[in-house]
């Protein structure tokens, strides 16, 4: 069957199942926009690469899917790679094509040349230059299972635009993927999996760590399950929110610097921590090597280099979650944890569960608001977030009642992200998708607001506005003597007129006896809605409200 | 830190040698030595890598080279197990004097004297590090006016191999 480099592709990407695509078009993926057009795969434009890469991975967060981005050669394919960082740090699959310069001008620093696949080797999963259009199909298909098989992640694949144009004979019939260096994880070694079993039933104090892993691995319902017959108390890691619902009496709460007193306490109280689809990043484990010395570990994860990458487990475990958890379940029936353990990780929860302030202050306590979001909107609606302040409010104090509903840059931190990412999202559900924003991170990719707008799709934007860039503020009061440098936001533009100019309608509120009306007005209607939430710049990222030491005395 | 020698397969297509060797910089691990060359298969290339380290780092840099998808197969092997060969050549300032005794210490060490002008000697010897390095120090007081040494090879004693 005869046809160009840019066709092949696009009939290998519906075959994939791709339903929608994000990009920015440019000379070098031309052909490739070109030959979308004519296919059922919708093309959504953003402002910024960058843009694009961050809403497929909140497409494929939300959607299980792979997500895909284009973008030309050269700059292009540069504002692409912290959208690939990102995606590859939090384990999203993703596919992203580039342009390239056509091949006999690879090398020779043509118009926007850049070698995109040298530079994307350190995160992306796998990534091909294609130097052949015959490869076309099978390199596509590849990408595909490589991104989303195993632990997923990015893959890049960069195109030469002449490749793209180029007409070729291709044979009727495509070859399966066979990749003799990517062989999937089998079932998990049974005699590790009993030690496990042994192990839990001789733990006094066990709690389980859930991590991503569990959310991509699909083991929710395995790890529910799991809970529900041992009792055994659950934390999780930044992308494991969601596993148990946060307001389940076994859920403490997320670990590390940011996370939930409770939920470092049950885990530096443990006896026995059963690891799950996590790989321990030093903000959700400080001192690993303390950990391991204190408490027994099972580490399960279906990369083998997270096992013993941070802490030395002393039950390394290699398989999935979801498959390791069916292999243990039928060994563990009966088993309880001991009632001294839930009785005394009950009074932590006790002790460390404060009710948010919400009198009038002339602010807003973002925390009750992120409370009271999650307590007037239904269940099922998805949440991205942005980083700082923002993204620790929303993931504390937001009730998730199920995993892929937090939708946020964990590992790499991305500023920027939330926006692009709810925008991508709410491509991949009909639910109602949140992008919590401060008002640093929201200018970082505002002119997403655009793509918002060109596409109608209906974003829900709250603003958190301190005037700050409030994490950063945070640490400098802490670590650097109150110096406050770089962090004031002045010159930032009143956010109601700038949403108002692009047709965005919106509300303030600076009271806490006006967020339910604020809340009731942002999800009314089906359209895209600003609202803008008025926080004081000294509120504190963890920790009550009046007990914060950065509160009182930085002022 | 003990010296492991890790075997490594690979497909033979450009732009595998800097995943692997960008693997290393990027990871904090530290390469002695490396080799690369194709195998009797011709998609595949084997690279040989001397490293240094504990044990649970080996086996961290083996599992994070095994997650790269051009590498086909690993295995780290202990210096009792293999026979290993790294080449060098090296050129020596003589003069009518001195040039016998430089041939005759290329002669107790077997290597062969693959040049040779009126001031200077080339001269090539394969073997061990030690055999290498200890052929070097005794021309050293001759004056080395340039050496060219390859990373080196092993392949496992006995029946073991490692295969696709």
């Amino acid at each position: 069957m005869k046809m160009t480099g840019a066709e092949m592709v696009v009939r290998t990407l519906e075959k994939n199942g791709v339903s929608v695509v994000f990009g920015y078009p440019g000379a070098a993926n031309c052909p490739f926009i070109d030959k979308l057009s004519h296919s059922k795969i919708k093309h959504i434009l953003s402002r910024n690469e960058q843009g694009a890469c961050h809403m497929a991975s909140g497409y494929a967060r939300v959607t299980k899917q792979t997500g895909v981005c284009t973008a030309t050669s050269g700059p292009g394919a540069t504002n692409l790679l912290t959208g690939i960082a990102t995606a590859y740090m939090d384990s999203v699959p993703l596919v992203a094509i580039t342009g390239q310069v056509a091949l006999p001008l690879v090398g020779k620093d043509a118009f926007q040349e850049v070698d995109i696949t040298g530079a994307s080797i350190p995160f992306t999963k796998h990534n091909y230059l294609v130097k052949d259009g015959m490869e076309l199909q099978r390199i596509v298909d590849e990408a595909f299972f490589i991104a989303g098989t195993g632990r997923p992640g990015p893959v890049l694949i960069d195109i030469p635009v002449d490749i793209q144009k180029q007409e070729y004979d291709y044979p009727a019939e495509d070859k399966p993927v066979n990749i003799r260096g990517y062989k999937l994880i089998g079932k998990a070694n049974e005699g590790q999996v009993r030690k496990v079993a042994e192990t839990i039933r001789a733990a006094k104090q066990p709690v389980i760590l859930a991590g991503g892993g569990v959310v991509n691995s699909d083991a929710v319902q395995e790890l529910r399950k799991f809970v529900r017959m041992t009792q055994i108390p659950v934390v999780s890691t930044m992308t494991g929110i969601g596993v148990l619902p946060s307001d389940d009496d076994l859920y403490f709460g997320m670990i590390g610097s940011h996370g939930m007193k409770r939920a470092n306490m049950v885990l530096n109280h443990s006896d026995l921590v059963l690891i799950m689809g996590a790989r321990l990043g030093d903000r959700s484990i400080a001192n690993a090597q303390r950990l391991e010395a204190r408490t027994k570990l099972v580490h399960i994860d279906i990369d083998p280099a997270e096992i013993g990458k941070s802490v030395q487990p002393h039950i390394p475990v290699v398989g999935d979650v979801k498959d390791v958890l069916k292999q243990l379940l039928p060994q563990i029936e009966g088993y309880q944890a001991p009632g001294e353990w839930l009785d005394y990780v009950a009074k932590i929860k006790a002790d460390w569960t404060v009710e948010e302030p919400h009198g009038d202050t002339g602010y807003v306590n973002p925390k009750y608001f992120m409370k009271r979001l999650s307590e007037r909107v239904q269940s099922d609606a998805y949440v991205a977030t942005e980083v700082g302040q923002n993204q620790i409010w929303a993931t504390n104090h937001y009730i998730f009642k199920d995993p892929r509903h937090l939708i946020t840059s964990a590992g790499f931190g991305t500023m920027g992200y939330g926006l692009p990412a709810a925008i991508g999202a709410a491509c991949g559900t009909d639910k109602t998708v949140f992008a919590v924003m401060g008002d640093g991170s929201f200018q970082m990719d505002l002119p997403e607001l655009g793509t918002m707008c060109q596409w109608g799709i209906p974003v829900k934007m709250v603003l958190f506005e301190n005037k700050r860039l409030g994490m950063v503020h945070e640490h400098q009061f802490m670590h650097y003597n109150s110096n406050f440098q770089a962090v004031q936001l002045d010159g930032s533009p009143d956010f109601a007129k700038l949403a108002e100019a692009y047709g965005i309608p919106s509300a303030t509120i600076t009271e806490n006896s006006q967020v339910d009306a604020g809340i009731d007005r942002l999800t009314a209607g089906k359209e895209p809605f600003l609202l803008i939430v008025s926080v004081d710049p000294f509120e504190p990222t963890g920790g009550a409200l009046n007990e914060s030491k950065f509160k009182k005395e930085a002022k | 830190m003990d010296r492991y020698t890790l075997s490594v397969l690979v497909e033979n297509h450009a732009g595998v040698l800097s995943k692997v060797v960008g693997l290393f910089s990027r990871r904090g691990f530290n390469i002695h030595s490396l080799a690369v060359g194709v195998t009797h298969d011709e998609t595949i290339s084997r690279i040989t890598i001397e490293v240094s380290g504990d044990e649970n780092t080996v086996e961290q840099i083996s599992k994070q080279l095994n997650k790269l998808i051009d590498v086909i197969k690993i295995k780290t092997l202990k210096a009792e197990d293999i026979v290993k060969r790294g080449l060098l050549m090296v050129k020596i300032k003589v003069n009518a004097k001195n040039r016998g005794e430089v041939v005759q210490i290329a002669d107790i060490f077997r290597a062969n004297i693959i040049d040779l002008s009126q001031q200077t000697v080339v001269a090539e010897l394969t073997g061990g590090d030690n055999k290498l390095d200890a052929f070097l120090e005794m021309l050293e007081p001759y004056g080395i006016e340039e050496l060219a040494r390859t990373g080196m090879i092993a392949l496992e004693r006995g029946t073991n191999s490692l295969k696709v």
